[in-house]
C-alpha cells in the first residue's frame, strides 16, 4: 500500500494511513466494552418477551392472555387492546426518501397480522425466563387470510416503483437497446435468481429504555443515532429533544440497525407503561422477519456485443420482492448505469407485493444481488466469443460516466484487475471449462469486478482541548465494529500534530453533534470530513489563542506559519508543547465544531465510486460437487486508506460475505405460510473459518480529490460487490456448469458432473 | 420454556427414582437439544434428571477385545481416545464431523444417539407436524423438504436423524446398553435403537419411559480401512446431506468383508445389507461400487427437494468405497 501525501498544512508526521490497532481492541477483548443488551439502569429493570404471529396475513380473532397473566413476576402484558395510542403506520411509500428512516413504526397497535412472527403480544415480568414461559401461555385465534409469498407466481402483478433506495430513478434508458439487441452477432440472454437473505450480525437487536419524566433515555444497537431518535420520536409522539439514544457499541449492523424494530418501540412503550426500565432482545429466531432482509429477485441480463467483445446493448431487468405495507425497492440494477461502456443501455426496476416485513438495507444494497448476476452475464459473454474476461472488461471501459455524460472523479477499475491477474497469476487459467483436474477434484478459477457509488452525508462533529492538552472528539457517530474509533482518532491527532493516545474519541451517544451515522460506506468520509474541519478549527482557536495572551510565547505574533507536530506547536524558530501552551493560554480549555455537507457540487460532477477487483480460485469434489475455496485476492482502489488494517477487515469481511451469497446463504421461505424456515445460525449457513482460506487484499494507492477532505472512499460495502460472481465464475470454469439460481449449492452443480468414471481416476 | 423441576443424580438408582416418579420426566446430559427444544416448548418436562454426574464416563476394555463407552463420555472425549483413533478411526472423524468444538465438549455418548430431528416444520410450533403433535400432519411434505429422508420415510414424517456418531456406531455394529426404570438390564443392536416413522413417528426409540442409556460396547475392531465422509453445504458446523461411513476388508486384491452406514438419509442410520452382501469377494471396480450404490438405494424414495439426495448418495458411496478398497 502506498500513501500519497497527505492534504494537511501541519508538514508534520500523519496517523492516517497507518495500519495501527483498533483503540478500542483491549476493551472490546476484555468484556469492558457494553453492549446494548448489558447496559445497567438505576432502578429495577424489567425484562420483556414478545410473543409473534403465527400466521402471515390475516386479523387476530381472539387473543386471551388470562392464563400468563396470573404467572408470579408478570408486571405487564400488552397487546392490540391495551396498547398506548400510537400513530397510523401510514401509506406504503412515504412521501420523501428520508421519511423512510423517520416515520412512526406502531406497535400492537391493530388486530391486523401483515407478517408472520409480527409481534402479538409483549410480556413485560421480572425474569427474561419469566416473560418467556408466560408468552407461551397466551392463546391467539386467528382470523387467517391467503397471502401471496411466491415471487415467481405473482409476476403478473408487477408494477414499477416511484423510485428505488436511496431516491435513484427507478428506470434508464440510452439509445435504442431492443435493436441493438435484436441486430447483435454475439448475445447473452440470462435469468438469474437470488434469494431472500438476512444480515445476522452477531449482536441481536436489543434496548433498554429508561424514563425520566417526559424524556427517554434508550440504550440499544443502532448505526444510525439520528434515524433512531427521529423514529422515536414520531412513534412515541414527543419532540425528539425528548429522545436520548445511546449506543456506544455495535456487535454488527450490515444494514439491519439503521431503523426501529419492534424491540426499541416496544422497550420504550413498556417502560412508559410501568415507569421502570425495561430491556427487550430479539432472539435470533425473531430477528428473522423482525429486523430486515434482502428480498429475493429474479433478474433478466441482456447483453449484446460484437465478435470483438465490445458491447452494443446492455439490459438490466430486475424484480423483486416487496412487503405489501411498506414498500422497498432495492437499487439492483443501478450500477450498471456507470460500470462499462456500450450506446444502448436499459435499466428497470418492477416490485411484486408479498406478506412478508419490509426487506431492508442490507451490506451493498443494489450491487451485492446485482453484481452478483451482472458479472456472471459478462464471464458468459466472455465465454461465448472466447476472450479472457479481463480483457473483454478492458474494451468496455467507458471514458465517461455512460449514463451520466460526467467524468469520472478517480477510476482504477482496469489497473485493479491488471495488478489483480499479476498478483493472482491469472495467467495460468485454462479457458475451457472443466480441464482442471487434481484427483477428484476440478479446480477453476474466476474473476468478477466491483463497483460501489462513494457517498458523503452531512455530518457534525465537536472537539474539546483542555487546559492540560488533553483532547476529546465527540459526535453521534457509531462503531458497528468497522474501526470508526480507531480512524476518528488517527484523523485528530493527525490534525493536531499529537500522539493517537492523546485523542479521546466519544462516539454513539444522540447528546452529542449530529452525523450521518454508519451506512451506506459513509462514514469515514462523513464523520471523519467533520472531525478532521473540527481539528483545523480548534487550531485556529489555539493559534488565537496563543497570539492573544500576553503570557504566551507567541504573544503577538503574526503571519507567521504555526505548525502543530510532535505534540507542540511551533512557529519563528520557537517550539511550545501544546499541553504547556494550552495551560498558558487557555487553562480552561477550548472548544470547536466542524462540519461536512451533504455529497455537493463534486457528486454532482464528477461520478464517484470506489471499485475493485476480485480473484478466486475454488475447488469442486467432482463426485459430491461439494465446492471449497481455496485462495481469494480483492484489488482495491478506493481512495486514500485512512487505516490499512481496519481496511483490510472491511473488505475481507465483504469477501466472505461473497463465498456466503455465492454458496450457501439462503433465507427459506415457505411459500404456503409465508415464514422464514430455517431461522437459526444452524440451519441459515453463512461461511465458517472453515470456509475461508487465506483471503488477500491490495489497496491501490491513490487519493480522491473530489470525494471529501480526506480523499478516502467508502470500503464498507465494496468488498461484497462482485465477489459472489467472481466464485460463480470460477465454478464455471471448473465444471462447465452455470448455475443462475443463487446461492450455488452442490445440488445445482451435480446434474453437471459426470458419472463416477473409473478407479484408475482416483488420486 | 415451560417452568420445570431439577434433580442431580448421584448414582443410577438416583435418577431412575426421578424418573418414576412422574411420567413426564427426562433426562438431561449435556444438554445442546433438549434445552433448545425446551426453550421452543417442543419439549415439556416437567422434570428433569441431571445425569451428568452418574459414573458412566470411562471408556472401559470390555474384556472381549471390544470397548464399553459409558453414555457420559463427551464427545471430545471419545473422538480423542487413542484406542478410537486407532482401532475405530471410523468413529473418530464421525465425531469430529459432528457439530463444533463447543458443542462437542458438552454432548454426551448417549444424548448423542437420543438427539431429535432438525426438521424445520418440527421445530417451529405454528406448523402441523406428526412427530411434536400425532395426527396434524407433516408439513415438510409438500413443503421445503431438501433435508428430509429418502429412505425409510412414511407419507407420516421424512425427517432424518442428525447425528454423525451413530452412523459409524451402525457401521461398527455397536450395542447399547440400557437401564430400564425398574433396573433391568438390556442390551440394544445399534441398528434395532431408531425406528423408522410409519405410523407413529413420535415414537423414535425402541427405548421404554425413564429407560435409560448405560453405555455403547463396541466389538473388537474389524479388519480393514474405514472412513467416514459428510457431505454438507459448508466445510463445518453443517448436518450431513449424506455420509458415508465405511469399512472394507480387503483379502489381497478381492474385497474380504464390507460393511457400510448411510447417514443424513433416513430416520435412523441406514445399512444395506444386500449391498454389503454384493460386495463380499468381488474385486474393486467402478462398475462394482456401482452396483452397490444402486442396491442401496433401490428403495429410495425423493419427495421433490430431496431428490438429488439419491444420486448424491450412490456417488459418496462410490467415492468411499473406491477409497478405501484400495491396495497397500
Amino acid at each position: 500500500m502506498t500513501n500519497s501525501t497527505p492534504a494537511f498544512a501541519d508538514g508534520g508526521k500523519t496517523h492516517i494511513g497507518q495500519p495501527m490497532d483498533r483503540v478500542d481492541g483491549a476493551s472490546k477483548v476484555t468484556g469492558r466494552a457494553i453492549y446494548a443488551y448489558e447496559h445497567q439502569a438505576e432502578g429495577h429493570i424489567a425484562y420483556g418477551y414478545i410473543l409473534g404471529a403465527g400466521i402471515a396475513r390475516g386479523r387476530i380473532a381472539a387473543i386471551d392472555t388470562a392464563y400468563a397473566e396470573k404467572v408470579p413476576g408478570v408486571l405487564h402484558i400488552m397487546t392490540h387492546k391495551n396498547a398506548p395510542t400510537q400513530p397510523a403506520f401510514g401509506p406504503a411509500v412515504t412521501p420523501t426518501v428520508r421519511d423512510v428512516f423517520t416515520r412512526a413504526r406502531p406497535m400492537l397497535s391493530t388486530d391486523e397480522i401483515r407478517y408472520f412472527d409480527e409481534p402479538v403480544a409483549l410480556v413485560v415480568a421480572e425474569t427474561f425466563e419469566t416473560a418467556r414461559g408466560a408468552a407461551g401461555l397466551i392463546s391467539v385465534e386467528y382470523a387467517s387470510e391467503q397471502g401471496a409469498y411466491d415471487l415467481r407466481g405473482h409476476l403478473a402483478s408487477a408494477y414499477a416503483p416511484q423510485r428505488t433506495n436511496a431516491g435513484f430513478e427507478t428506470d434508464s434508458l440510452v439509445g435504442d437497446f431492443e435493436a441493438a439487441f435484436a441486430a447483435s452477432p454475439v448475445k447473452v440472454d440470462a435469468i438469474y435468481t437470488t434469494p431472500y437473505a438476512h444480515h445476522n450480525p452477531m449482536e441481536p437487536h436489543a434496548t433498554l429504555a429508561v424514563w425520566s419524566g417526559d424524556a427517554v433515555t434508550i440504550y440499544t444497537s443502532a448505526q444510525t443515532l439520528a434515524n433512531f431518535r427521529a423514529g422515536m420520536a414520531s412513534t412515541l409522539q414527543i419532540p425528539a429533544e425528548k429522545v436520548r439514544i445511546v449506543s456506544p457499541f455495535v456487535g454488527g449492523g450490515f444494514g439491519s440497525k439503521l431503523i426501529v424494530h419492534p424491540d426499541t418501540v416496544l422497550a420504550a412503550l413498556a417502560a412508559r407503561e410501568l415507569q421502570r426500565p425495561v430491556k427487550i432482545a430479539l432472539t435470533r429466531q425473531q430477528m428473522f422477519a423482525n429486523a430486515g432482509h434482502r428480498a429475493k429477485m429474479i433478474q433478466s441480463v441482456r447483453l449484446s456485443a460484437d465478435r470483438e467483445g465490445r458491447l452494443t446493448g446492455i439490459a438490466h431487468d430486475v424484480c423483486s420482492a416487496t412487503s405489501r405495507f411498506e414498500e422497498f425497492c432495492e437499487q439492483t440494477a443501478v450500477f450498471g448505469r456507470s460500470l462499462y461502456a456500450a450506446p444502448n443501455r436499459m435499466t428497470r426496476h418492477r416490485l411484486v407485493k408479498v406478506d412478508t416485513n419490509r426487506g431492508e438495507w442490507m451490506r451493498s444494497p443494489g450491487e451485492a444481488p446485482g453484481m452478483l448476476a451482472f458479472e456472471c452475464a459478462m464471464d458468459e459473454l466472455a465465454a461465448q466469443i472466447g476472450m479472457d474476461p479481463i480483457e473483454l472488461r478492458i474494451r468496455n471501459e467507458p471514458a465517461i460516466d455512460p449514463e451520466r455524460n460526467i467524468p469520472f472523479s478517480t477510476r482504477n477499475l482496469v489497473e485493479c484487475m491488471q495488478e489483480g491477474a499479476r498478483r493472482f497469476g491469472w495467467e495460468k487459467r485454462q479457458a475451457r471449462p472443466g480441464s482442471v483436474r487434481e484427483g477428484r477434484t476440478l479446480v477453476g478459477l474466476g474473476m468478477a469486478a466491483a463497483i460501489r457509488p462513494n457517498y458523503i452525508g452531512a455530518s457534525e462533529a465537536r472537539v474539546r482541548i483542555d487546559g492540560r492538552g488533553k483532547v476529546t472528539v465527540q459526535l453521534d457517530m457509531t462503531d458497528i465494529g468497522t474501526g470508526t474509533y480507531t480512524i476518528l482518532a488517527q484523523i485528530a491527532a493527525s490534525s493536531l500534530g499529537l500522539p493517537v493516545a492523546a485523542i479521546d474519541v466519544q462516539l454513539g451517544d444522540s447528546n452529542f453533534p449530529r452525523t450521518a451515522g454508519s451506512g451506506g460506506s459513509w462514514g469515514a468520509a462523513s464523520a471523519g470530513s467533520a472531525v478532521h474541519n473540527a481539528c483545523e478549527s480548534l487550531k485556529q482557536k489555539i493559534v488565537a489563542s496563543a497570539r492573544e495572551a500576553v503570557a504566551s510565547p507567541f504573544y503577538g505574533l503574526s503571519n507567521n506559519r504555526i505548525d502543530f507536530v510532535n505534540a507542540a506547536i511551533r512557529a519563528g524558530g520557537r517550539s511550545v508543547r501544546l499541553a504547556d501552551l494550552m495551560a498558558l493560554v487557555a487553562p480552561h480549555g477550548l472548544d470547536a465544531q466542524g462540519a461536512v455537507e451533504a455529497a455537493g457540487d463534486n457528486y454532482r460532477n464528477y461520478s464517484q465510486h470506489s471499485y475493485g477487483a476480485h480473484f478466486v480460485e475454488v475447488a469442486v469434489d467432482m463426485d459430491t460437487a461439494e465446492t471449497r475455496i481455496r485462495r481469494m485476492l480483492s484489488v482495491i482502489g478506493a481512495g486514500r486508506i485512512l487505516n490499512p488494517k481496519t481496511a483490510r477487515s472491511q473488505i475481507i469481511g465483504g469477501m466472505i460475505w461473497g463465498i456466503g451469497a455465492a454458496l450457501m446463504e439462503e433465507s427459506v421461505l415457505d411459500a404456503r405460510h409465508g415464514h422464514f424456515l430455517n431461522h437459526d445460525l444452524a440451519e441459515y449457513h453463512v461461511p465458517v473459518s472453515a470456509d475461508v482460506p487465506d483471503l488477500n487484499v491490495i489497496f491501490l494507492g491513490e487519493a480522491d480529490p473530489n470525494a471529501n477532505v480526506l480523499g478516502s472512499k467508502g470500503i464498507g460495502e465494496l468488498g461484497v460487490c462482485g465477489a459472489g460472481a467472481a466464485i460463480a465464475n470460477a465454478i464455471f470454469n471448473a465444471t462447465g456448469a452455470r448455475i443462475r439460481a443463487f446461492p450455488v449449492t452442490l445440488d445445482k452443480i451435480l446434474p453437471a458432473l459426470p458419472v463416477h468414471a473409473s478407479l484408475a481416476d482416483g488420486s | 420454556m415451560k417452568p420445570f423441576t431439577y434433580q442431580r443424580a448421584l448414582d443410577a438408582g438416583d435418577a431412575l427414582a426421578g424418573v418414576a416418579a412422574g411420567r413426564n420426566a427426562k433426562f438431561i446430559s449435556g444438554g445442546t437439544n433438549l434445552l433448545d427444544l425446551m426453550k421452543l416448548e417442543i419439549e415439556q418436562p416437567a422434570h428433569l434428571v441431571d445425569i451428568n454426574r452418574l459414573p458412566l464416563d470411562r471408556i472401559e476394555d470390555t474384556g472381549q477385545g471390544g470397548l464399553r463407552i459409558g453414555a457420559q463420555v463427551r464427545n471430545s472425549t471419545l473422538a480423542a481416545d487413542p484406542r478410537i483413533r486407532s482401532g475405530y478411526q471410523v468413529l473418530a472423524q464421525a465425531l469430529l464431523s459432528g457439530a463444533s468444538g463447543q458443542i462437542r465438549n458438552k454432548a454426551s455418548t448417549g444424548g448423542n444417539l437420543l438427539q431429535r430431528t432438525r426438521c424445520y416444520y418440527f421445530y417451529d410450533r405454528n406448523m402441523p407436524c406428526n412427530k411434536r403433535e400425532p395426527g396434524s400432519g407433516c408439513a415438510a411434505l409438500g413443503g421445503f423438504n431438501r433435508m428430509h429422508a429418502i429412505l425409510g420415510s412414511s407419507n407420516a414424517c421424512i425427517a432424518v436423524h442428525p447425528s454423525d456418531m451413530a452412523v459409524a456406531m451402525s457401521v461398527l455394529d455397536a450395542t447399547v446398553e440400557t437401564t430400564d426404570i425398574d433396573g433391568t438390564a438390556r442390551q440394544i443392536h445399534i441398528g434395532d435403537l431408531h425406528r423408522l416413522p410409519g405410523s407413529t413417528p413420535h415414537i423414535e426409540t425402541d427405548l421404554r419411559y425413564g429407560e435409560m442409556i448405560t453405555a455403547v460396547v463396541l466389538p473388537p475392531a474389524k479388519q480393514g480401512r474405514q472412513l467416514y465422509r459428510k457431505v454438507r453445504d459448508r466445510a463445518s458446523y453443517a448436518f450431513a446431506l449424506v455420509s458415508v461411513a465405511a469399512v472394507v476388508d480387503m483379502a489381497g486384491d478381492t474385497i474380504a468383508a464390507a460393511r457400510f452406514a448411510l447417514g443424513g438419509v433416513a430416520a435412523k442410520p441406514w445399512r444395506s445389507p444386500e449391498a454389503e452382501a454384493f460386495l463380499q469377494g468381488k474385486k474393486p471396480s467402478a462398475q462394482v461400487f456401482e452396483k452397490a450404490a444402486d442396491a442401496a438405494l433401490a428403495n429410495a424414495l425423493g419427495r421433490g427437494g430431496n431428490d438429488f439426495k439419491i444420486p448424491l448418495a450412490k456417488r459418496t458411496i462410490q467415492q468411499v468405497l473406491a477409497a478405501v478398497s484400495q491396495r497397500g
